[in-house]
């Protein structure tokens, strides 16, 4: 997979995953290209098209869009699987997770991400061990109440 | 305010979201923006330290503001130090902003690659997978140089945690992508192998990505992997739904671990060992046997899993293109799918038969589904799915059911998507000449082609329709009438008009016998088309006018009064204005004999390939081309461009303009090399010349420089071609510093023996450039290819080109080649994006008179803005827009990086559609430069 990218069905991107070395200026063109493309597709089409010399996949859940771009001998229907795998783990980890969650938590949207998937391949497939491995590391985390607690009254 | 679910909770982090999606405008998010970044540098600056945990909210905030499409040029030295905390979570906050923003500010990355380091060393794994997981993001060549001997040890060590062996597999992965010289295989190799064998699946799915992408590119050091994948495959393919627990996937039993295995398969051939190969197939079976039986839920996701291990099951089966009986039950099952009521499904059937229709045992059971590919191709309501049916048919076409697709294909085209039409008329351009028993069907389809889609037939596709016709004289007379009748239509496209006019002025004799066709009737109908047309057109028109005059003297009169008028002889356009006038002189002067010689009937045309197929292929891929693609190429026969692919008109001016030396020099055809006025179609790829002109020339000692110039504005593409040899090459430069691959290809079926290279650097050059490599294995087996990396250093400026000495025998003749290495001044550039004041303010203090540099020419390729822009980027200079007064001109800019100096240069191109002429002009901050750039570029447009 050479990338990998979440967005709304307003074009606002919510999560970029980059599995090749691109600048931030083609990182951009080819995010504005692709979320318009699929944006305009319609809803009984076919999740897979051609563009450039890559194959995008694209899944819409909700008011977001998965879309990952693959290479010419990846597999399609495995891939849309990949997506539906990585909504179950955000899905479980948030508990019915919707767009919101995503935004306010992106860091774990990553992290999940990167637990899944490294260097654009499944590295485990296994919902069990992913989310194994994202509470183990919630664990290690010391909660500094401290810290909240005054955030929390400066706040409200 | 939704609750902040898990997790450490930073409530500033999620106030400051909050307070972003409630901005109304643009503005006021740009504005809480930059208080926010105004606050937190504040923070970073400030003179108390800060915790641990307010660092981390910090970052985290400054990444969010990056994710959101802003700029940030501070807060990586908080990250940093993020990295050598204790506690997890600022460590992963870190890792995470290191990940997204990665910054090759040298002393950063030493500090960070420390850093991994100990976390690397640490033995906990959490903190070696964030370390692996970052390298694996970034996947820098720094990293690669610090990282990529230790991971291959972490991969294999027996004490190894299993998730860390995961990370550590795709961190090599990555790693071996970005930079395959610096992953050195060794004993490691032997053991990642057996990973295949592994208990955890999830180590195995892992390292599977790393074994075939390893296995690629070095078949056999990982032959042994075939049989452990074998058996993998075939455990998980006779397990019960339930066996692998978690790796079950609905009902499907390890689906991407499956998919894996059998792609792995597809890098090698059928297995050799009985055994082996009888335990694959069965396998096979299976999974086309599965496909059969009812589906055990009726979740999508259950029959995609399924189909994914069957759709790459049916690629395997395709690679392996042995086993008749499979390849059929495939086809069947894909013809299933065809009529499925999923589109994605009758998609990739689609595609998959694509494929299928090329084997021998597979392409008739491909074409009895003709009527249901013709049926999606008409009501297909996607656009990539219709797509797809069109390949399809395209691939299954062959002399029996040609007429019926190639007529199918044509009454799409009528409605067919602006995004698809070019391809689909050059696929019927190819079947229709394929596959034509007799060549009036052939000259129908084609002017069906031009009156449905003339927009979108290219240059290509008329010239060939030219070539076939004067080629073969059954069909000449045939060819005249039709184009006279298609003439009539009130409004004919101008290619109808090309043809028309070219055609009639070769063969207009053979239907003027009939009065409804008579001489001046077919001038008259050619002439009442003119005024409509561009000025290659009707110059084109002109030419078959004098024609005209030779083939049928009673219309002399007439022409000549038509030549004669202010509007031709006095054209502003200097092309037009010279035929007009030469023509009208040699109509007047010349004796019937001398006309009847230099008029003549044009001469056939070598046979040579169709150059449609070329086109073809370039309309498929902007972006980089790979070797592979070449060796496709190649494939599809060597001389696809190959030679010089005249057009028909420069052929015919060559032959008619005999007398004067005309100032356009290349309308004489003289330059055979120069591909007329690339087609101005295909969104202006950087492939615009990759499958130019390869020159077959004998091998001698002499320097061969062909290719050399075909390189200045691009990096990959085959430097020399002849029967027994193709060289390709692939280069990339950064700084001062290149790297150049070479690929030799021995094309013949002998082997080369004694093949040495030798690269040198004449004179002067020695000095300038720095060129190093190692020598290359002695023997080239026949239909193999080698490979050569050179690195290269820019010492100084430079004029000269290396020189590739090659030497091998071939059937014990001494073959000996020399060639230009095209290793040019700009490949060293850096662009500079400036805009127009600062432009102009150095345009100006350039103004030594030996600083510039200028030359006007004529233009000898394509003008189109798009092939132009394209040459410019490839020259790698920064283009840039909205400097020059005039929106027609081209500004570029650039510094040239070489290890003793920097050398500024600007370049100014000032294009005359008009004149077809250009004003091209470098100032640069050293003298030798600019000369050397404007020799270089004036050659190039």
């Amino acid at each position: 997979m050479q990338f990998m990218l979440l967005f709304s069905r307003q074009g606002k991107l919510r999560l970029q995953k980059w599995y090749i070395p691109l600048s931030d200026k083609e990182k951009k063109k080819i995010t504005r290209e692709l979320v318009q493309t699929v944006l305009a597709r319609k809803p009984k089409m076919c999740s897979f098209l051609e563009w450039r010399d890559l194959k995008i996949v694209y899944k819409r859940y909700a008011s977001l869009y998965f879309c990952c771009a693959i290479e010419d001998q990846d597999n399609e229907l495995i891939t849309l699987e990949i997506i539906h795998r990585y909504v179950e783990l955000l899905d479980k980890y948030f508990g019915s997770v919707c767009e919101l969650d995503i935004i306010f938590n992106f860091e774990k949207a990553y992290f999940i991400l990167d637990e899944f998937l490294l260097g654009g391949e499944a590295q485990e497939t296994s919902k069990k061990n992913v989310l194994k491995a994202i509470e183990q590391a919630d664990l290690l985390q010391e909660y500094l109440w401290g810290n909240f607690l005054a955030d929390l009254i400066t706040w409200s | 305010m939704p609750a902040v679910s898990k997790g450490d909770g930073m409530r500033g982090l999620a106030v400051f979201i909050s307070d972003i999606r409630n901005c109304k405008s643009k503005e006021a998010e740009i504005k809480r923006i930059n208080k926010e970044l105004a606050n937190i540098r504040s923070k970073f600056k400030g003179d108390k330290a800060l915790d641990g945990y307010s660092k981390k909210k910090y970052v985290c905030k400054l990444l969010f503001i990056f994710l959101l499409g802003h700029d940030i040029d501070f807060g990586h030295m908080e990250a940093v130090n993020l990295l050598s905390s204790n506690k997890y979570t600022e460590k992963q906050i870190g890792y995470l902003f290191i990940s997204v923003l990665v910054n090759s500010n040298s002393e950063l990355i030493r500090l960070i690659n420390n850093a991994i380091k100990n976390d690397l060393s640490s033995r906990n794994p959490t903190f070696m997978c964030l370390a692996l997981h970052c390298i694996a993001n970034v996947g820098s060549r720094e990293m690669a140089e610090a990282f990529a001997s230790e991971i291959p040890r972490i991969l294999v060590a027996g004490d190894t945690m299993d998730s860390v062996k995961q990370s550590a597999a795709l961190c090599l992965l990555r790693l071996y992508k970005t930079s395959p010289d610096l992953v050195l295989m060794g004993e490691w190799t032997s053991r990642v192998v057996h990973l295949l064998n592994d208990q955890h699946m999830g180590v195995v799915t892992a390292a599977i990505s790393l074994i075939t992408c390893l296995s690629q590119k070095n078949p056999d050091e990982f032959k042994t992997c075939v049989s452990l994948a074998v058996s993998r495959l075939s455990r998980i393919v006779s397990s019960a739904s339930t066996d692998l627990q978690d790796y079950t996937y609905y009902f499907v039993p390890a689906p991407w671990l499956s998919c894996k295995l059998l792609r792995l398969l597809q890098c090698y051939p059928p297995p050799e060992d009985g055994a082996v190969k009888g335990r694959l197939v069965e396998c096979l079976e299976t999974i086309l046997n599965k496909a059969q039986e009812p589906p055990k839920s009726k979740k999508v996701q259950h029959s995609n899993a399924k189909n994914a291990i069957l759709f790459e099951a049916i690629s395997l089966i395709i690679h392996y293109d042995s086993e008749p009986n499979l390849l059929v039950r495939a086809c069947n099952q894909l013809g299933q799918f065809l009529q499925h009521r999923e589109t994605n499904l009758r998609y990739l059937a689609l595609e998959s038969m694509c494929t299928l229709a090329s084997s021998e045992f597979s392409h008739e059971a491909v074409k009895t589904h003709i009527e249901t590919v013709i049926n999606a191709l008409k009501t297909e309501r996607d656009v990539s799915v219709r797509q797809r049916a069109a390949d399809l048919l395209y691939a299954m076409c062959d002399r029996s059911n040609a007429k019926q697709i190639v007529a199918e294909m044509l009454s799409y085209l009528e409605t067919a998507d602006y995004s698809i039409r070019e391809e689909m008329v050059l696929k019927v351009a190819i079947l229709a000449e394929k596959y034509a028993i007799d060549y009036s069907w052939y000259v129908d389809t084609i002017l069906n082609l031009i009156r449905i889609a003339g927009d979108y037939v290219s240059e290509e596709v008329w010239y060939r329709v030219i070539q076939i016709v004067i080629n073969r004289d059954d069909v000449q007379g045939y060819a005249a009438k039709t184009v006279f009748e298609a003439l009539q239509a009130p409004a004919c496209h101008e290619n109808m008009v090309k043809v028309g006019g070219y055609i009639l002025g070769e063969f207009g004799n053979l239907i003027a016998g009939d009065p409804r066709s008579s001489p001046l009737v077919q001038f008259n109908l050619l002439h009442s088309k003119f005024h409509l047309c561009s000025v290659p057109t009707r110059a084109l028109l002109l030419s078959a006018y004098i024609k005209f005059i030779n083939l049928f003297p009673e219309t002399k009169a007439t022409i000549q009064e038509v030549l004669r008028c202010d509007s031709q002889i006095r054209n502003s356009d200097v092309e037009l204005q010279q035929r007009a006038v030469e023509y009208l002189k040699l109509s007047s002067i010349a004796s019937t004999d001398v006309l009847a010689t230099v008029l003549e009937e044009m001469p056939p045309f070598p046979e040579r390939e169709s150059s449609i197929l070329a086109k073809l292929k370039k309309k498929k891929g902007p972006g980089a081309v790979s070797v592979t693609e070449l060796e496709d190429s190649k494939r599809e026969g060597g001389e696809l461009n190959g030679g010089g692919d005249r057009g028909p008109d420069t052929a015919a001016m060559a032959a008619s303009n005999t007398s004067t030396p005309s100032p356009s020099a290349d309308l004489l055809g003289i330059r055979s090399a120069a591909p007329v006025g690339a087609a101005p179609s295909s969104a202006g790829s950087l492939l615009v010349d990759v499958f130019s002109e390869a020159g077959p020339t004998a091998p001698s000692a002499a320097v061969n420089d062909d290719g050399f110039l075909r390189f200045v504005c691009k990096n990959n593409g085959v430097l020399f071609e002849n029967q027994l040899l193709q060289i390709g090459i692939k280069s990339e430069y950064r700084q001062n510093l290149g790297r150049m691959y070479l690929f030799y290809g021995n094309k013949t079926s002998v082997q080369f023996a004694s093949f040495t290279t030798t690269v040198s650097c004449p004179g002067e050059l020695q000095s300038q450039l720095n060129v190093q490599t190692k020598p290359v294995e002695p023997l080239v087996e026949g239909g193999a290819q080698i490979q050569q990396v050179l690195n290269i250093e820019c010492l100084s400026d430079f004029s000269e080109a290396p020189l590739l000495n090659i030497k091998f025998r071939y059937g014990g003749a001494l073959q000996n080649l020399t060639l230009k290495l095209p290793v040019t001044i700009n490949k060293f550039f850096q662009p500079t994006e400036m805009s127009s004041h600062d432009f102009f303010q150095r345009w100006k203090q350039l103004s030594q008179p030996q600083q510039e540099a200028q030359k006007i020419f004529k233009a000898n390729h394509s003008m189109d803005t798009e092939v132009l822009k394209a040459k410019l980027l490839g020259l790698g200079t920064a283009l840039l827009d909205n400097v020059d007064p005039n929106p027609e001109n081209y500004v570029c800019a650039g510094v040239i990086q070489t290890k003793s100096q920097q050398v500024g240069c600007l370049l100014r191109l000032e294009p005359n559609a008009q004149a077809q002429m250009y004003r091209l002009t470098l100032r640069c901050s050293k003298d030798s430069v600019s000369r050397r750039l404007c020799e270089l570029l004036a050659q190039q447009f």
